[in-house]
């Protein structure tokens, strides 16, 4: 059985959730490995979130937000970008592998645009495999549960 | 800080009366130059015509060869080297693939971070700012200050005075004694490479410019390109044919001008080559 | 403990035919903490609700997860109901599985798990949910205008009007603004000074207006509701109360011949002036810069000559303090310099001159009362030349956009100058024709068809001067670039709209956006015009873009509905997702070590700086607190806290952790 990644989504309230619930109300259909929790920003993303899940078993993360110039809140992407931009660099000099975090910007209206996004990301995780490697350093691994 | 004196094609050849004014005005205020060492053609406007590499390639070996040989500062008299050469010393800042071809068309890493600088823009630091400088023979005439294109176009390229109205030539010809003329065609184009190709064009505008410094009472034009002074000078017959009357306002380099002021003999300044004499000096 | 209650949602086909509600309402009753689970086909409508509020009441209910559509949709409406049924709103969560479940994947097992980790992850973020009461502010209801120009008048009017008090201030000794300078305003070709006056005078005499005049704004203080101002009411030199407004000073002083501002420097006034006839307030003012007596002691005629003893050669700057609740900015806009265009030749001839500056000459107040004169010789110019675009997009020379108006206004000149010389050339040279408001386009029409104004399509490439005439250089686009050479006696230049002269610093001052060409910012383009970012500073005409009179008169009224609108209540309520600094008991006080990041990080200018004193007074920390008044909860100073102090309701460090290591977990299925 093909296996079928953890993939956790922090997206921003007004931008990408919304676009997401574009994709929903067009009707779209995407992979279901991929689910969402909201935040008002994506300045509001504290970087040891994505850690946090990488502990608790995913496999791979989407962080996705409001084009630049577009934050609801004039410059909470701005931050999130340079965060990424320093923090892209650290993980991959501690050895984490930075290709299993994904950082976009999806806007309100590109509903086509998640859905894509979120089947192009299942499947490069999908080809980098199950991460276990963090959760052993983390001491958080479990017994490896098969989906179904 | 070491000078380095790029000729080009025009001022050993047709213009060689700019090149003698140059090279003794420098003498006079002491400053030392060589000439850039085995210099070629910067490829004018035939090479960005024709061949975009080319047009590159060729300023650029002009601009290593002066800073392989140490210099620091690049003095281009020509009007057009100079502004090919600053556009593509341009080129090679801003964009590192240019830089990349560029290198490796030479074979040897360039950095084109030498000063380039046009006549007027030399004369004005080397002179107006010093005070040791003695005119002598002040130049007593009313002159029309004639820029045309490539001195002051694209601002962006040669960073050089204002783009349409132009005032540092004028503040030169003040401080050697000159009146110059406030006038409209300062930066109106003479016709250019056009007579080559079809002289009628440059007999038709080069009137236009004559013609106005003229009813504004110039006796002489100054002008700091060896093409405008063949469009002014040489063409002179067939511009006298356009206007359909004699015009005898002669047309001096910058260098000559300033020569003159200097105390500097006439011959010297290659002022006999003109084909419009120059009298009364 | 918690009594969670999960209530799953069919939305009819919507979700039920995808996921199995029932399934998922069978495993969430089995998540610590759920007291009762259920599912049912419509949760929103009447009975759904009544469902959940029994359900509350009948179970002790201490928080709810309805998994339905998205909470985008629904989220206000369960909160509501919920509230109703006694449990704090914001203990209610919706889980998506809907837009984001069921609609986008196809009926299986995977999707009803899927269901299932989304409604776990809202049961485990309820149980770390903070009842929240929604944040009271109070308002003062009076508002403060910047600007006494017709935006800034019309504004005044509305708000004033509507019962509230109006504080304006103006920074030249009278109101009226550049519309006082116009001669005739398009399309109707109205007597600019006749529609405005009326106005002005309203405002003068209306009751809930105080117009400070000669005064501008020193600094400011506080937030939305709460603003404290400090305005530099400059001396006039004139004692108000007792200055009659005679004139009789203006005619007597020796001082004539300084550049008239209100002219465009076509004319001369006097070192004690009102600006012009009509205007508001009708008190003088001296120049102190130019006065004889304040350069060289000597003089006072006017002392001498005022009936009523009004002159007051050592008044000084007054600062006026004022509670407002908002603030309106009405600065309006500048003309361009020609500086950059040393071609057309502005300044070298006195014959070419800008459109501001023709509109004095057509006015049948100006320096030439209403003649169009040459500036030179002050004859009559049998031909003109008008260029358009001269500095508006233009991307070479810094000014890229449409300045909107001098289409029109060209086109008036045009139309004006034939009007008073009627064997006058006039021809305009121009890019396009911007007529797009009501009645414009028929208006540039008539100059073309009745008045027979040339309109030449191409760009000037020089004015110069020769024989006396001013010969322009263009081109005719339209006959494929022919050269076109007009001797012209005047030329007239359509300059640029730029930002008013200090714009940016007042932005600074007051913390409002502004763009790079110093026009203020709106808080959204398309459907916030007249808001700012900043929470209670308005914008109304030409300091947020050029524009014309309707459209700056319709922005006034908009900016005066929002600020009535704020008004209207004493108090403002607030959402309580916002950020809080924590705090404890001494000797801690809090964990913010008073490093201020946050400060910088806020796009709101929401926090602040706190003194955290023990029981003697004594400062024992300085550290930050954010204003309830004004965070928009966006949550970014929380990820920029290094010592986790600050965190965001609603969106907390607890709720998020809590809501990865549920999605991450499913050993229930």
């Amino acid at each position: 059985m093909e296996f079928e990644p953890k993939i956790v989504a922090f997206v921003c309230n007004w931008c990408t959730y919304a676009g997401a619930d574009l994709t929903g109300t067009s009707r779209i259909k995407y992979s279901n490995d991929v689910k969402i929790i909201r935040f008002p920003c994506t300045g509001r993303i504290d970087f040891m979130y994505l850690l946090k899940a990488f502990a608790e078993g995913a496999d791979g993360i989407i962080v996705s937000g409001c084009h630049p110039n577009d934050c609801h809140y004039t410059s909470g992407n701005f931050h999130a970008r340079r965060r990424w931009m320093v923090f892209e660099g650290l993980l991959n000099f501690i050895g984490i592998d930075s290709r299993r975090i994904v950082f976009s910007w999806i806007s309100a209206a590109e509903g086509a645009k998640w859905a894509e996004l979120v089947n192009k990301t299942v499947k490069s995780i999908q080809e980098l495999g199950p991460y276990t490697q963090y959760q052993k350093v983390a001491g958080t691994f479990k017994k490896e549960v098969t989906n179904g | 800080m070491k000078l380095a004196v790029y000729p080009g094609c025009s001022l050993n050849g047709s213009a060689r009366e700019y090149y003698e004014s140059v090279s003794i005005v420098l003498e006079k205020l002491n400053i030392e130059y060589s000439e850039v060492p085995d210099w070629n053609c910067c490829g004018a406007t035939a090479a960005h015509n024709l061949n975009k590499e080319l047009s590159l390639v060729l300023p650029s070996r002009i601009i290593a060869a002066a800073e392989n040989d140490g210099n620091e500062e690049l003095l281009v008299p020509c009007a057009a080297c100079f502004n090919r050469l600053k556009t593509v010393q341009r080129n090679i800042c801003q964009n590192k693939e240019v830089k990349a071809k560029v290198s490796s068309s030479l074979d040897q890493n360039i950095s084109a971070t030498i000063q380039i600088h046009n006549i007027v823009e030399f004369i004005r630091d080397n002179i107006l700012q010093k005070k040791d400088v003695e005119f002598i023979k002040p130049l007593h005439k009313k002159v029309a200050c004639y820029y045309g294109c490539l001195l002051v176009r694209p601002h962006s390229v040669v960073e050089f005075d204002r783009m349409e109205d132009p005032q540092i030539m004028e503040q030169i010809m003040v401080k050697i004694g000159a009146e110059p003329i406030d006038w409209a065609y300062k930066t109106e184009c003479c016709g250019a490479g056009f007579t080559i190709s079809n002289a009628e064009i440059v007999a038709k505008l080069s009137a236009k410019i004559l013609e106005d410094a003229i009813d504004r009472g110039a006796e002489m034009l100054i002008v700091a390109c060896p093409m405008c002074h063949a469009n002014l000078d040489m063409r002179r017959p067939m511009i006298e044919k356009i206007l359909k009357k004699e015009v005898k306002i002669p047309v001096l380099y910058l260098t000559q001008a300033i020569g003159l002021a200097l105390g500097i003999d006439a011959g010297k300044l290659g002022l006999k080559r003109h084909f419009v004499p120059v009298l009364n000096i | 403990m918690a009594r969670i209650g999960v209530f799953i949602c069919h939305c009819g086909e919507n979700i039920g035919a995808t996921v199995d509600c029932a399934k998922v309402a069978e495993l969430s009753s089995r998540l610590e903490g759920v007291t009762y689970s259920v599912d049912y086909k419509y949760m929103c409508s009447d009975p759904g609700q009544t469902l959940i509020k029994k359900t509350i009441k009948e179970q002790n209910l201490t928080g709810v997860v309805v998994a339905a559509c998205s909470p985008r949709m629904h989220e206000p409406t369960f909160r509501k109901a919920c509230s109703e049924a006694g449990v704090n709103p914001y203990m209610v969560e919706m889980a998506n599985i809907r837009e984001h479940c069921s609609w986008v994947h196809d009926k299986g097992e995977a999707t009803t798990q899927k269901a299932v980790d989304l409604v776990h992850m809202m049961v485990e973020k309820v149980k770390n949910n903070k009842p929240l009461q929604s944040i009271k502010v109070p308002v003062k209801k009076a508002a403060l205008i910047l600007g006494g120009g017709i935006a800034g008048i019309q504004t005044s009017l509305d708000i004033a009007n509507a019962g509230h008090k109006v504080i304006l201030v103006e920074r030249e000794p009278s109101i009226g603004g550049h519309m006082s300078q116009l001669s005739e305003t398009f399309p109707t070709l109205d007597c600019s000074q006749c529609i405005l006056t009326p106005r002005m005078v309203e405002v003068a005499q209306n009751p809930n207006i105080e117009l400070i005049s000669y005064a501008e704004l020193e600094s400011l203080e506080g937030f939305i509701g709460n603003f404290k101002a400090k305005i530099r009411k400059k001396a006039r030199s004139v004692d108000e109360k007792a200055c009659t407004g005679c004139g009789l000073c203006t005619t007597k002083c020796p001082s004539r011949k300084i550049p008239s501002e209100f002219n465009e420097n076509m004319g001369y006034r006097t070192a004690i002036y009102v600006p012009f006839p009509q205007a508001v307030p009708n008190k003088p003012v001296i120049d102190r810069e130019n006065c004889t007596y304040y350069k060289i002691g000597k003089c006072k005629i006017c002392e001498i000559v005022c009936p009523t003893k009004a002159i007051r050669f050592d008044q000084e700057d007054e600062i006026i303090e004022k509670e407002v609740g908002a603030i309106v900015l009405a600065t309006g806009f500048n003309v361009l310099g020609t500086d950059f265009f040393p071609e057309y030749g502005y300044g070298k001839y006195k014959d070419v001159i800008t459109g501001l500056q023709f509109e004095r000459l057509a006015s049948a107040s100006g320096p030439t009362l209403g003649d169009i004169r040459r500036p030179s010789d002050g004859k009559i110019p049998e031909k003109i030349v008008f260029i358009a675009c001269a500095g508006s997009r233009d991307p070479a020379k810094g000014i890229e956009y449409c300045s909107k108006i001098c289409c029109m206004y060209t086109a008036k000149h045009a139309m004006l100058y034939k009007h008073k010389v009627p064997n006058g050339d006039a021809s305009i040279f121009y890019m396009d024709i911007r007529a797009a408001g009501k009645m414009y386009e028929e208006f540039v029409r008539r100059a073309i068809t009745e008045d027979e104004v040339h309109y030449i399509r191409g760009r000037v490439s020089r004015v110069y001067e020769k024989n006396g005439k001013l010969i322009v250089k263009g081109a005719d686009t339209l006959l494929g670039g022919m050269p076109v050479e007009i001797e012209a006696d005047m030329v007239v230049l359509a300059t640029a709209g730029v930002a008013s002269q200090g714009a940016e610093a007042l932005a600074q001052k007051i913390h409002v956006s502004y763009d790079t060409h110093k026009f203020f910012t709106e808080a959204h383009p398309k459907l916030r015009p007249v808001e700012t970012n900043t929470a209670g500073i308005f914008l109304a005409g030409a300091c947020h873009a050029p524009k014309d009179i309707p459209e700056s008169v319709s922005m006034a009224s908009g900016a005066a509905s929002k600020v009535i609108g704020l008004f209207s209540k004493s108090e403002m309520t607030r959402e309580p997702l916002i950020a809080i600094v924590n705090r404890s008991a001494p000797p801690v006080y809090s964990s913010c070590a008073g490093c201020f990041l946050c400060i910088s990080a806020c796009p709101y200018q929401a926090i602040e700086k706190e003194e955290l004193k023990d029981h003697r007074g004594k400062i024992m920390k300085t550290v930050a607190k954010v204003n309830p008044g004004l965070c928009q909860g966006c949550g970014t100073c929380v990820a920029f806290c290094r010592s986790n102090s600050i965190d965001i309701q609603g969106y907390s460090n607890e709720q998020v952790f809590a809501e990865i290591a549920a999605l991450l977990n499913n050993d229930t299925v």
